[in-house]
C-alpha cells in the first residue's frame, strides 16, 4: 500500500512544476502550433529560421533587441562567414567605446539592444513566457505540450482581433493570445509585408510562426545539441542499469534462498 | 565504530602497517563500506545513496559554473547567457545544477518520509535524526540562495519575499532585514552574499553528512520491521546482515542508475520543466511580477506561511494575548518553522514503541494521509492566495501540525500494535525463504 501510495505520489509531484503558475488569468488562447523542433528528435527547420530572421530584421528590429544574440552565431541558421559579415554590416550599427562613434556592426558584435520604445528584449522571450498552464495548476498540460513559448509568440502575433480602445491617453490592441485581452502593441505583421527568397508565402500566421521559431532559437540556441546529449546519456544509463540490474540479481542469488511459504 | 560485532581491517604487508599506525585511514574507509546492514532493506533506503550523489553532482557542477559567473546585479543574469551560449557544454552543466536541486529535493522528501513511515527517528536514532532535519533546513538556504543568483525576476521578487519573512520578527525584524540584506532592499550586497554563503553551505553540508553517516553506523542501520539487529556474537549479527560492499552498493547503483535515466531524460527534454519562466526575465526592481511563486520544493511550507491570515482565529487570539506583537505575518512565519520544527520533534512526540509503521494498523492510515496532505499543500502553494484554496491551505497546515502535536502522540497510547517478527532474518527470510545450504554468499 505504502509503495503504491508513493509511486503514485510521486508521479503526481513529476506533474506539478511551480511553472505552471506563470502569467494565466484572462481568457487567454493559445494554438497549439506544431513546431519542427518539438518533442525530443525535432529538429530546427533552418529554413523556416532564416524566414524568421527576414521577419525579424525587416519588421521586429525596429523596436525589439535581441542583445544576448552574439551575430556570429548566426552561421548555426545555415549562413556562410561572409553573408554573416555582410549581414552584420549591412542592418546594424554598433557604438565603439575604442572609436568614440558608431561604426558598422561585425560578427564578434552582439545584436544590438533597442530600448527606445521601451519594447522588451527578444533574445529569451520563447523561455520567458509559457503558453499552457494547468488545468488546476497541475502543469499536466506542459508535461505533454511543453512550456509553449513559442506557440504564445505565434498565436501573439497571430491574435488581434482589428479592435482597438484609448485608455489613459495610450491606445491598446485587443489580442486573444495576451494575458488580459488587450496589448499596447500595434499589431506588427501585415499580409505580404515580407518578401521571402524561397517563395513561402508571408501570411500574418505563417510570418508568426517563422518569427516564433526564430526567437526559440535566439533564447534555446543550444537546443539541439542539448537533446542529443539527454539521448546519448538515457541510452547509456539504461544500459548501465541493465548492466547493474544483472549484476545486482546474480550478487544477492546467493543470499536469497526459494521462496518457501 | 559499530555497535554490531563484525570484522576489522587487519593490516597485513609491512606498508600497511607502517600506515596503520600513524594514521588509520584505511581500516576507517574499511569499517565504513563493510558496516553490517540488516539484509531486509527494501528500495525505500536506496536514497541516502542518491543523496549523496546529488550533493557531489552540485558542488562539481557548481564549482565549474562559478568560473563562469559573474556575482553583479549588472551583470549576472548576462554571465548566465554567457554560460548557456559560449562555455563549451555551459547549457548542460547550468541545466544539470539548476535540475540537480529539484533531484535533491525529491530524494529528500523521500528520505524524511521513509523515516516517517519506519520510525527511523526512534531512540536510538534522534541524533541521525536531528542532523538529517539541519541538512534539510541548510539544503533549503542554499537552494534559495542559488535560486537568487541568476538574477532573473523570480530570483529578486523571491528573495525580497523571504527576507521579509526575517522582518516579520517584533522589534528586531527590520534592522535582521537590513543585516540579511546588506542595505535596505535586495541589491547588488545582497547578491554578493547569497554568492558567497551558496557557495559555503554545500560543504557545511557535507560536514553534517559525515556526522549524520558516522551517527546511524553507531546505531546501525533502521529497516522496514524496525527490529534491531541481533548483537550477541558476531555470528548471531551475520544471520541479520549483510555487509554494505558489495551488496548494499551494488543495489544502491542500480537503483541510482534508473533514476538518473529519467533525471537525465528531463535535463536533456525538458529543462525548464520544473522552472519559472518569469526568471528568463532579467531582475527589475520596478516591475513585480503577477504571482510570485517560490520553486516547487518550497511549497508545501509556502503554503503554511501564507495560511494563517488575519482571520483566522488562532491567529487573533495569539495576537491577543500578545497585545499584538504577534501578528499574521509573524505568526505564519512562526508556522512555517514550525512546521519543520515539527518534524525534528518526532522522536519525543511518538509515544509508541513499535518503530516500523507496517505493525501499526492505525498509525498507517495516518501516514497515508500525511503524505497526500503534503502533495495538496503544495499544490495549495501555488494557488493564488484567495478562496477557496485558502481555506483549504488552513485545514492541510492543520493537520500536518495535528499530524505530529496530537496524532503521534495519542495514536501511541491507544494503538494495539500487530505482532512483528522476532528477528531480521526470520523477516527476510519469509520474503524469500532460506538460502541453499551449499550456496555461500559472495565476497
Amino acid at each position: 500500500m505504502f509503495k503504491k501510495l508513493a509511486i503514485g505520489a510521486a508521479f503526481a509531484l513529476a506533474l506539478t512544476p511551480a511553472a505552471s503558475f506563470a502569467a494565466g488569468g484572462g481568457e487567454q488562447h493559445i494554438e497549439d502550433f506544431d513546431f519542427s523542433f518539438e518533442g525530443p528528435f525535432g529538429t530546427w527547420d533552418k529554413h523556416q529560421l532564416q524566414r524568421g530572421l527576414q521577419v525579424y530584421t525587416e519588421v521586429c528590429a525596429a523596436c525589439h533587441g535581441l542583445q544576448y544574440v552574439p551575430l556570429r552565431t548566426l552561421e548555426d541558421l545555415g549562413y556562410s562567414e561572409e553573408q554573416v559579415i555582410a549581414y552584420a554590416a549591412d542592418n546594424f550599427e554598433v557604438f565603439d567605446p575604442e572609436l568614440d562613434d558608431f561604426r558598422p556592426a561585425i560578427p564578434t558584435d552582439h545584436f544590438p539592444a533597442n530600448t527606445g520604445v521601451g519594447a522588451p528584449d527578444l533574445s529569451l522571450m520563447a523561455k520567458a513566457r509559457a503558453g499552457f498552464h494547468g488545468p488546476y495548476g497541475l502543469g499536466i498540460n506542459q508535461f505533454f505540450k511543453g512550456m509553449g513559448g513559442a506557440e504564445y509568440i505565434a498565436s501573439l502575433l497571430d491574435g488581434y482581433t482589428g479592435k482597438e480602445k484609448e485608455e489613459a491617453g495610450a491606445v491598446l490592441y485587443e489580442n486573444t493570445a495576451f494575458p488580459g485581452g488587450w496589448i499596447s502593441m500595434a499589431p506588427p505583421l501585415a499580409e505580404d509585408q515580407v518578401e521571402f527568397a524561397d517563395g513561402h508565402p508571408a501570411t500574418v500566421e505563417a510570418m508568426s510562426e517563422d518569427i516564433a521559431a526564430f526567437l526559440m532559437w535566439t533564447a534555446e540556441p543550444k537546443m539541439m545539441e542539448r537533446k542529443y546529449s539527454g539521448f546519448v546519456g538515457v541510452i547509456f544509463l539504461s544500459l548501465l542499469s541493465v548492466l547493474l540490474y544483472l549484476v545486482n540479481k546474480r550478487l544477492w542469488a546467493g543470499v536469497k534462498g526459494k521462496k518457501t511459504a | 565504530m559499530s555497535g554490531i560485532p563484525h570484522d576489522h581491517y587487519e593490516p597485513k604487508t609491512n606498508g600497511e602497517k607502517w600506515l596503520n599506525s600513524r594514521l588509520p585511514v584505511v581500516g576507517l574507509i574499511y569499517d565504513t563500506i563493510m558496516i553490517p546492514t540488516p539484509k531486509n532493506l527494501n528500495w525505500w533506503w536506496i536514497w541516502g545513496i542518491v543523496l549523496a550523489f546529488c550533493l557531489a553532482l552540485q558542488i562539481v557542477t557548481g564549482i565549474v559554473l562559478v568560473m563562469h559567473y559573474t556575482p553583479h546585479v549588472d551583470l549576472a543574469f548576462a554571465s548566465i547567457e554567457h554560460i548557456m551560449r559560449n562555455v563549451n557544454g555551459g547549457y548542460m552543466l547550468r541545466y544539470i545544477h539548476m535540475n540537480g536541486a529539484s533531484l535533491f529535493f525529491v530524494a529528500v522528501y523521500i528520505h524524511i518520509f521513509r523515516g516517517l513511515f519506519y520510525g527511523s527517528y526512534k531512540a536510538p536514532r534522534e541524533i541521525t535524526w536531528i542532523i538529517g532535519m539541519l541538512i534539510y533546513l541548510m539544503m533549503m538556504g542554499t537552494a534559495f540562495m542559488g535560486y537568487v543568483l541568476p538574477w532573473g525576476q523570480m530570483s529578486f521578487w523571491g528573495a525580497t519575499v523571504i527576507t521579509g519573512l526575517f522582518g516579520a520578527i517584533p522589534f528586531v525584524g527590520d534592522a535582521i532585514q537590513t543585516w540579511l540584506l546588506g542595505g535596505p532592499a535586495v541589491d547588488n550586497a545582497t547578491l554578493n552574499r547569497f554568492f558567497s554563503l551558496h557557495y559555503l553551505l554545500p560543504f557545511v553540508i557535507a560536514a553534517l553528512v559525515i556526522v549524520h553517516i558516522w551517527a546511524f553506523h553507531t546505531t546501525g542501520n533502521n529497516n522496514p520491521t524496525g527490529v534491531e539487529v541481533r548483537r550477541g556474537s558476531k555470528a548471531e549479527a551475520e544471520k541479520d546482515t549483510l555487509p554494505f560492499w558489495p551488496y548494499f552498493v551494488i543495489k544502491d547503483l542500480f537503483a541510482l542508475a534508473v533514476i538518473l535515466v529519467v533525471f537525465w531524460a528531463i535535463v536533456g527534454f525538458m529543462p525548464n520543466y520544473l522552472g519559472h519562466p518569469d526568471n528568463y526575465i532579467e531582475a527589475n526592481p520596478l516591475v513585480t511580477p503577477a504571482h510570485i511563486v517560490p520553486e516547487w520544493y518550497f511549497l508545501p511550507f509556502y503554503a503554511i506561511l501564507r495560511a494563517f491570515t488575519g482571520e483566522v482565529w488562532v491567529v487573533q487570539f495569539a495576537s491577543f494575548i500578545t497585545g499584538g506583537i504577534i501578528d499574521a505575518k509573524f505568526f505564519g512565519v512562526i508556522a512555517m518553522f514550525g512546521a519543520i520544527l515539527a518534524m525534528a520533534l518526532a522522536p519525543w512526540l511518538d509515544t509508541s514503541t513499535v518503530r516500523s509503521g507496517k505493525y501499526r494498523p492505525l498509525f498507517k492510515w495516518w501516514f497515508y494521509l500525511l503524505i497526500i496532505d503534503f502533495f495538496a499543500l503544495m499544490w495549495l502553494g501555488a494557488m493564488p492566495a484567495e478562496e477557496p484554496y485558502a481555506t483549504f491551505s488552513l485545514i492541510a497546515s492543520a493537520y500536518w501540525f495535528a499530524y505530529f502535536f496530537v496524532i503521534l502522540p495519542i495514536l501511541g497510547v491507544i494503538e494495539k500494535p500487530l505482532a512483528q517478527p522476532e528477528t531480521i532474518e526470520e523477516d527476510f527470510n519469509a520474503h524469500y525463504g532460506k538460502a541453499d545450504a551449499d550456496a555461500t554468499p559472495a565476497e
